[in-house]
C-alpha cells in the first residue's frame, strides 16, 4: 500500500512536469504559426501600422520568452488571462465549454462502457460461435473507420433518412435537460461506436487469455458452468487490463472529441480549441490544451491506481 | 486403502469406475494422433490406482478422462467410461457438470496456480457444495473448518479467510485436498499432487491424502512420475509409457518383482553412485566462500555467515528446501549478487563482488548450468551459435577452429555432431540440458555451478545426465558446486554435503560421514523425508514422527 502512495506521488510530480512541457510546446508552436492574433482580428483591414498598434496593445511586441513567463506566472496564481479576441476572461469561457464536453463524454461512456463490457463477456462465453464472429467483425469495422466518417454515416441514417434526431447539436441556453440529451444523442452514439470496439475487444481478449489457466480448469472440474466460469472466475482476474483500457478510452472521449464536436457543431471544448487556433488566440489555446493534457495525465494515473487495486496480492498483503 | 488392510472395502467394495478400451487423441502438427492407446481398468470404492510414467506417458490425460474431461487439443476417441454405471462419454455437458466436483473431484499438481487468486480459500471451498445443491454455505463452511483440521492445517477456523497467496505451498496443497473432499466424492483424481513440494512438506501432504481417501471411502487415481511415492499410496499400479500400458499389477508384487524391463529401469533409478574423488583439501582448493552474508536490496539477510569450500575435482552438494538460500549462494559466487559481508576467493585469489568487475579469465573459469534447459537456451539460435559464442568470447577462437571444437563438445556430451545445425526446440529436454553442459564446457572452466540441473527432467533422463557429469568430472578434473533439493541426486554425485536452512549452513562434511547417523536434527528430518520404494515407508515414518512429535 505504501508503494502505491509513493507511486501516486511520483506520478503527480511527473504529471506537473508534463503539463509544463505541454504549455511550452503549445506556446512555441502557436508562436511559430504564420500570422498572429493581430492579423487575424484585423483581417482585410490590416495595414502595417494598425497591425503594429494592435500588437503593442495586446503585448505581442514583447519577446516570446517574456510573454510565456508572464502567462505562466499568472497561470500559477490561478489567472488564466484574457481572451485576445473578445477580451473576456478565459476561465469562464473555457469552463462552460469543458462542462459541455464532459457531459458529452459522460453520456457516451454511460452507453459505451456497460455495453462493451457485456458484449465482450458474451463474446468470450460464445467464442468461436456466430455471435462472437459478428461482434468481432463489426467492431473491427468500427475501429477501422475514422470517427468523422462514423459521424456522417450516423447523420445520414438517423437525421437524414429516418429524421429522428437533429443533425446539428447546438445547445441553446433555454432548453431542458431532456431536450439537451435528445440533441446530443447523435454525437454520443458516434463516440460510443468509436470507443466501444477497443473496450469490447480487450474485455474479450483479457478473459479468453485466462481461460487456459489452471484455476479455470480447476473450476471447470468442480462443475462450474460456462457463464459462471467467465463472470465469476475469469473476469475479476482480467479486471486490471480492462480497467486500463476503459479509463484510457474515457480519456479519449474527453480529449479526442474535437473532430466529432466539429462534425456536429457541438459547443464543446474541442470546438473552442479549433476556433482559437485559427484565431491564434493563445491564452484560450493554452487553457484548453492544459485541460486536455491534465485530464489525460489524471486518467492515466487513475487507470494505474485502479488496476493495481484490482490485484488481490496488493489489497491483501501477506 | 492399502496401508494396513483394515479397510475391507478395498477388496469387497462396489466397482465405481469402469474404463473400457478408452483411447485418447491429441491434435498436433500432423492432425489427430493417438496419445493414449486403448486401455481398460476398473476401480472399486476404497481402492487407489497409481498411474506412473515419465512426462508424455499420457498419465494425466488418462486420469482426467476418468472425469469425462479432456484438455484443449485432446479428445476421447473411443471406449466407454462407466462411472457408477453411467457412460461419461455419452453424458450431456449438464450431466457431467453435475458429477464434477460433486461425485468426482480433482486435485491438481500446483495448488498455487489452481486456486483462483481473486477469492478466499473458504469461498472456493464452499463453491462446489453450494453449486451442486449439496449443502448451504453455512454448513459447507463448518465442514471446511473440520476438513482443514483433519488436513492438519494451522488455525483451521481462520485459514479459510486467507487468499491463496497468503498461504504456503504445502498448506495450499492440503487446502486443495480439503476442497476436493467438500462434497464427499466417490472418486478423486490426484494429478501429481506433491511434485512441486519439498520432501519435508511432501510427507505431510501424503499423509493428508491418505486420510482423505480413507475418511471418504472413495476410490482414487493417483498420477505421478515418482515410483517411491506411488509405492506408498497405491493398491494397484499401472506403468505407462508413450501412451501405452507397460505393465500393471498389485502394488507390492509389482514393486517386488517387475515383469517388464522398463519398470525395472524405473525401479533402479537412483542407483548411480560416484566413486569418491581423491582430493587434497589442504592445497588444491578451487573455491573458498568465507563468512558470506547477502541480502536483496535493503531487505532482510537471505544468507548468514555461509562458508563453503570446493577442492579441485570434487563435487560439493548444497542441499536445502526452497527458500533456504542455496540459489542465492550461487548468485553470490557468480557475482550476480555482490555479498554484503564476507569474501569469495577463486584459486587462491579474491574475486570482485560484482561480475562486472571480474576479469574475463575469472568469468571463464566459473560457469553455470541451470534448472530449466528450455529457457536457458536462446530459441532463435542454432546449437553451433549457442556453443560458438563462449568459444569466440572467452577463447578468441576463429570460425574454422570453432566448428571443429563444437563437434568435439557435442561428442563429449554424447550427442551427434549434426545437432550443431539444429534449433533448441528440435531437441528433447535431456538433450537440451546436454547442450547447456556443452556450453559450460566450451569455456574450459575449473568450476561449474549446477543449479537444480535435473529437477525439470524425468528420472531416467536425469540419471543419464548425472552419469555424464560424473564422467566429465573424472576426465576433465572439474569441480562442481551442486545445488539441489533432491537427496537422491546428492547421493549420486556428491563428495561433500552442505545442508542449508534459512540462509545458514546447519551442517557440512564428507558424504559418507553425513549420511551416517548421528545427524544434525534438520539433516535427519531431510534424510528421513525422502520417499523409499518400500511400501511401508510412509507408515513407518508416520509412526516414528508421531511418537517423537515431529509431525505438523
Amino acid at each position: 500500500m505504501i508503494r502505491l502512495f509513493v507511486m501516486v506521488g511520483e506520478r503527480l510530480l511527473f504529471g506537473a512536469i508534463t503539463l509544463l512541457a505541454v504549455s511550452i510546446i503549445i506556446a512555441s508552436s502557436v508562436d511559430l504559426l504564420p500570422g498572429d492574433v493581430a492579423t487575424a482580428i484585423l483581417g482585410q483591414a490590416a495595414t502595417p501600422e494598425t497591425v503594429a498598434a494592435l500588437r503593442k496593445q495586446l503585448g505581442l511586441d514583447l519577446p516570446f520568452y517574456q510573454r510565456y513567463w508572464e502567462w505562466l506566472w499568472d497561470f500559477l496564481r490561478g489567472d488564466m488571462g484574457v481572451s485576445l479576441t473578445n477580451e473576456r476572461p478565459v476561465a469562464p469561457q473555457v469552463g462552460e465549454r469543458f462542462a459541455n464536453t464532459l457531459l458529452l463524454a459522460a453520456l457516451a461512456a454511460a452507453i459505451a462502457v456497460p455495453l462493451s463490457l457485456a458484449l465482450g463477456i458474451l463474446a468470450a462465453i460464445y467464442r468461436g460461435g456466430w455471435f462472437d464472429k459478428l461482434i468481432s467483425s463489426s467492431t473491427l469495422a468500427a475501429i477501422s473507420m475514422p470517427e468523422f466518417l462514423v459521424g456522417y454515416i450516423v447523420i445520414a441514417i438517423f437525421a437524414v433518412e429516418l429524421g429522428w434526431f437533429p443533425s446539428i447539436s447546438t445547445l441553446r441556453h433555454d432548453i431542458s435537460f431532456l431536450e439537451r440529451i435528445y440533441v446530443m444523442l447523435l454525437p454520443c452514439i458516434t463516440l460510443a461506436l468509436v470507443v466501444m470496439a477497443h473496450m469490447m475487444r480487450l474485455t474479450r481478449a483479457a478473459i479468453i487469455n485466462l481461460l487456459a489457466s489452471p484455476y479455470i480448469e480447476m473450476a471447470r472440474l468442480k462443475g462450474v458452468g460456462t457463464a459462471r466460469l467467465i463472470v465469476y472466475h475469469a473476469l475479476p482476474n482480467a479486471l486490471s487490463p480492462i480497467i486500463t483500457v476503459i479509463v484510457l478510452n474515457l480519456a479519449y472521449l474527453i480529449v479526442g472529441v474535437v473532430v466529432v464536436e466539429v462534425v456536429f457543431v457541438y459547443p464543446g471544448l474541442g470546438q473552442l480549441l479549433v476556433d482559437s487556433v485559427s484565431a491564434r488566440n493563445l491564452p484560450v489555446v493554452q487553457a484548453s490544451c492544459l485541460i486536455f493534457a491534465g485530464t489525460y495525465v489524471t486518467l492515466n494515473l487513475l487507470a494505474d491506481i485502479f488496476s493495481s487495486l484490482a490485484n488481490p496480492r496488493l489489497r491483501h498483503p501477506r | 486403502m492399502k496401508s494396513d488392510g483394515t479397510n475391507s472395502n478395498a477388496r469387497t467394495g462396489e466397482t465405481i469406475l469402469d474404463m473400457r478400451n478408452v483411447c485418447i487423441e491429441g491434435y498436433g502438427e500432423d492432425g489427430w494422433k493417438t496419445i493414449v492407446e486403448p486401455i481398460s481398468f476398473q476401480l472399486k470404492r476404497g481402492e487407489v490406482l497409481g498411474l506412473i510414467g515419465e512426462s508424455g506417458a499420457g498419465k494425466s490425460t488418462l486420469g482426467l478422462s476418468a472425469m469425462g474431461f479432456s484438455r484443449g487439443g485432446c479428445r476421447i476417441r473411443e471406449g466407454e467410461i462407466l462411472f457408477d454405471g453411467m457412460d461419461l462419454r455419452k453424458a450431456s455437458e449438464t450431466k457431467l457438470r453435475d458429477l464434477r466436483g460433486a461425485r468426482i473431484a480433482y486435485v491438481a499438481q500446483s495448488a498455487a496456480a489452481s486456486f483462483n487468486p481473486a477469492y478466499r480459500l473458504l469461498d472456493q471451498f464452499v463453491e462446489a457444495p453450494v453449486l451442486h445443491g449439496i449443502s448451504n454455505a453455512r454448513d459447507a463452511s463448518d465442514n471446511a473448518v473440520r476438513l482443514y483440521g483433519e488436513m492438519n492445517l494451522p488455525e483451521p477456523e481462520t485459514i479459510g479467510f486467507r487468499y491463496p497467496h497468503q498461504v504456503s505451498g504445502g498448506q495450499l496443497q492440503r487446502a486443495m485436498i480439503a476442497m476436493a473432499m467438500s462434497c464427499k466424492p466417490d472418486l478423486i483424481i490426484f494429478d501429481e499432487p506433491t511434485t512441486a513440494l519439498d520432501v519435508t512438506t511432501q510427507i505431510q501432504v501424503l499423509i493428508a491424502i491418505r486420510k482423505a481417501i480413507e475418511s471418504a471411502n472413495a476410490a482414487a487415481i493417483y498420477v505421478t512420475h515418482d515410483l517411491a511415492v506411488v509405492a506408498q499410496m497405491a493398491d494397484r499400479i499401472m506403468v505407462l509409457r508413450h501412451g501405452r500400458l507397460v505393465e500393471e499389477g498389485e502394488a507390492r508384487s509389482l514393486l517386488a518383482a517387475p515383469k517388464q524391463e522398463y519398470t525395472r529401469q524405473l525401479l533402479n533409478v537412483r542407483t548411480e553412485r560416484k566413486d569418491p574423488a581423491q582430493v587434497d583439501r589442504e592445497k588444491d582448493m578451487v573455491l573458498r566462500v568465507r563468512d558470506v552474508s547477502a541480502r536483496y536490496g535493503k531487505g532482510a539477510r537471505v544468507l548468514e555467515n555461509v562458508s563453503v569450500d570446493v577442492a579441485r575435482g570434487e563435487t560439493v552438494a548444497v542441499v536445502g528446501e526452497s527458500g533456504s538460500g542455496k540459489s542465492t549462494l550461487a548468485r553470490v559466487i557468480t557475482g550476480l549478487l555482490p555479498p554484503y559481508e564476507g569474501q569469495v576467493s577463486f584459486q587462491g585469489e579474491e574475486l570482485a563482488g560484482g561480475f562486472a568487475e571480474r576479469s574475463k579469465q575469472d568469468l571463464r573459469q566459473l560457469q553455470m548450468i541451470y534448472q530449466m534447459p528450455d529457457v536457458a537456451l536462446n530459441p532463435r539460435q542454432r546449437i553451433f551459435e549457442i556453443l560458438g559464442r563462449p568459444l569466440g568470447f572467452y577463447l578468441g577462437m576463429e570460425k574454422g577452429r570453432r566448428r571443429e571444437r563444437i563437434g568435439e563438445l557435442l561428442r563429449e556430451v554424447e550427442l551427434p555432431e549434426n545437432y550443431a545445425e539444429r534449433f533448441p526446440y528440435e531437441l528433447s529436454g535431456g538433450e537440451k540440458q546436454r547442450i547447456c553442459i556443452a556450453r559450460a564446457l566450451a569455456a574450459e572452466p575449473r568450476l561449474i555451478i549446477c543449479d537444480e540441473v535435473t529437477s525439470a527432467l524425468d528420472q531416467l533422463v536425469s540419471e543419464d545426465i548425472l552419469k555424464l557429469l560424473n564422467r566429465l568430472q573424472k576426465t576433465l578434473g572439474l569441480s562442481y558446486l551442486f545445488i539441489t533439493h533432491d537427496l537422491a541426486t546428492v547421493k549420486a554425485v556428491a563428495d561433500r554435503i552442505v545442508v542449508m536452512l534459512q540462509g545458514r549452513v546447519v551442517e557440512q562434511g564428507e558424504k559418507d560421514e553425513m549420511l551416517k547417523p548421528p545427524h544434525h536434527e534438520y539433516t535427519e528430518l531431510l534424510l528421513s523425508s525422502v520417499p523409499e520404494m518400500d511400501p511401508d515407508w510412509l507408515d513407518r515414518v508416520t509412526t516414528e514422527r508421531t511418537a517423537s512429535g515431529h509431525l505438523g
